[in-house]
């Protein structure tokens, strides 16, 4: 029996903003992602889903539980889980190169190594020609996949990704998805996901925790039996995504509507 | 694409309007530095037709030709150069002072809110003390000496520099540093890779405005106890009414302070590339 690559067990965040009540964000929470697993947490939003990755990355900390890594204990961020953000990351100073390069400062590699390394995730994410372009002469779908080569390159053990594509347009959206599938399945890894957009979960992961709006729980627990290698637009309009979709939705729907504070009618009165 | 070439001509093409009052619209680059030349130009204009036709008394207003006549006189008795070398010594010590002190605690309020919370109150309620008020104090605790300008300078400078050397620092995005933190990088790893790195351009900003303010004190720095200096020199020609003497040191103070201005603006743009490179 091997360990889970993830653990949490029984995570409560609280915050307490100065002089207004406690906030419970996240309530009793527990989740194992396997190794080589992609698994997504999806919630209407403020449901606490970031809070609850953001602990898994040692950047929040729980008032209560545990968080395991292969076994271990964590408490605060290490180079065994990487993070991409929703918010734009890269050093402006840096190069595309020294971007990814920067990720490796703390690994034992030697300089000859660490080149290799680099120009193999260059080309992973596709960006040859661009090593020595800077940041703001990329598009916002481009940094992204600088983020998520930097994110990478360390090998770190796990993905965590916090929305990732949600700054980014509808078309580019559709691409990173595509991009993100292919070099997931090329090069398997252990993903826990973010994000409010269902169709994206489906697409991506092997299993989806739905939570509720706050105090942000999990509500339930759906497993993706779609094949891979998964193409986007064969699947998003075949039977069994469709039905996915319709199961996730209502559910996702349902916390937003609780959220929102006004009952839209669903019918005729 | 034929199409879009057209377009970009008929823009470069001699008929383009000008619009210069549409809201954040761009005038082309000739025009702007036209219009600042001329602003300054007209300015020196009717200073020019005032005295020359002695609408205003050569007392309260010397014309342009007196100011010149008397920055010669200055120039060939050394004056000049000597008030200036002494000033030059005093803001360059006094605003070096400030900044070495400035920057690493404004970096460590930036960064640690127990020192913002210690410093803060303190720096606030200095900073609105007028630095004019403190020149009989320092004469008292330093002296007349260079050493009393200095601390003119740096009463003037160090408590708003301070603060906005915090706030460069803490513009530096949350997300950056928690992604530098899962590289495995230390804090202080982080402060001196990632935060100082991405500070650096706005506190260089900083340096330059507060080098400026060091150049607006240096009168008030100058206004006693003092035998040389630029300050110094038109605190005297008060006294004797020489007012071509006052606009002479006024000039040659704003001008370097506008050198020194641009000299940073210039280094700025060399060591920033990276800050404006645009696809």
């Amino acid at each position: 029996m091997t360990e889970p690559m993830l653990e949490m067990k029984n995570i409560w965040v609280k915050f307490t903003p100065a002089h207004r009540p406690e906030v419970v964000a996240v309530e009793d929470a527990s989740i194992t992602v396997q190794e080589n697993e992609f698994v997504s947490l999806i919630g209407p939003s403020g449901c606490g889903k970031s809070t609850l990755l953001r602990a898994a990355a040692g950047l929040e900390q729980p008032s209560s539980g545990i968080i395991k890594v292969q076994g271990q204990t964590v408490d605060r961020p290490g180079a065994d889980r990487g993070m991409v953000f929703q918010a734009y990351t890269l050093f402006p100073w840096l190069t595309v190169k020294e971007n990814i390069q920067f990720a490796l400062k703390k690994t034992a590699l030697t300089s000859a190594e660490k080149e290799d390394r680099v120009q193999q995730y260059i080309r992973l994410i596709g960006l040859e020609g661009f090593e020595n372009s800077f940041p703001n002469q990329l598009s916002g779908g481009m940094r992204q996949r600088v983020a998520i080569a930097r994110a990478l390159v360390y090998r770190p053990k796990i993905l965590l990704m916090d929305e990732p594509f949600g700054a980014l347009d509808a078309q580019t959206r559709l691409l990173m998805q595509e991009l993100l599938l292919e070099v997931w399945e090329k090069q398997r890894s252990t993903v826990l996901f973010v994000t409010h957009d269902v169709e994206e979960a489906i697409l991506l992961s092997d299993r989806i925790l739905v939570m509720t709006t706050l105090p942000g729980k999990i509500k339930s627990e759906i497993n993706i039996d779609i094949p891979r290698p998964r193409r986007l637009v064969e699947m998003e309009t075949s039977i069994p995504f469709a039905a996915y979709k319709k199961q996730l939705l209502e559910l996702v729907r349902e916390e937003a509507r609780k959220s929102f504070g006004y009952q839209v009618s669903s019918g005729v009165a | 694409m034929a199409s879009h070439l057209s377009i970009e001509s008929s823009n470069q093409g001699p008929h383009r309007k000008v619009r210069l009052l549409e809201l954040r619209a761009d005038i082309p680059a000739g025009l702007y530095f036209v219009a600042g030349a001329s602003f300054i130009g007209a300015f020196i204009l009717i200073w020019l037709i005032l005295t020359a036709l002695e609408l205003v008394l050569p007392m309260f207003l010397p014309g342009p030709k007196s100011v010149w006549l008397e920055f010669v006189r200055q120039i060939r008795e050394g004056i000049l150069l000597q008030d200036t070398g002494a000033s030059l010594y005093r803001i360059t010590l006094g605003w070096l002072v400030s900044t070495l002190l400035a920057l690493p605690i404004g970096i460590l309020m930036g960064n640690f809110r127990f020192f913002e919370g210690l410093f803060e109150p303190f720096i606030d309620l200095v900073r609105y003390m007028p630095a004019v008020a403190f020149v009989p104090l320092t004469i008292l605790w330093t002296g007349v000496g260079d050493g009393q300008k200095i601390l003119i300078l740096f009463i003037g400078t160090f408590f708003q520099e301070v603060l906005m050397i915090m706030d460069n620092v803490k513009g530096v995005p949350r997300e950056m540093i928690e992604v530098s933190s899962t590289f495995g990088l230390s804090r202080w790893e982080i402060l001196y890779h990632v935060i100082l790195r991405y500070a650096l351009p706005g506190i260089w900003d900083t340096f330059r405005i507060t080098l400026g303010w060091a150049w607006t004190y240096l009168v008030v720095a100058e206004l006693v106890a003092a035998n040389v200096g630029l300050g110094y020199r038109i605190m005297r020609a008060q006294r004797f009414l020489q007012t071509e003497s006052i606009i002479l040191g006024i000039l040659i103070i704003g001008l370097l302070g506008l050198f020194t201005d641009m000299a940073f603006k210039a280094a700025y743009k060399r060591m920033f590339r990276w800050m404006d490179r645009k696809g």
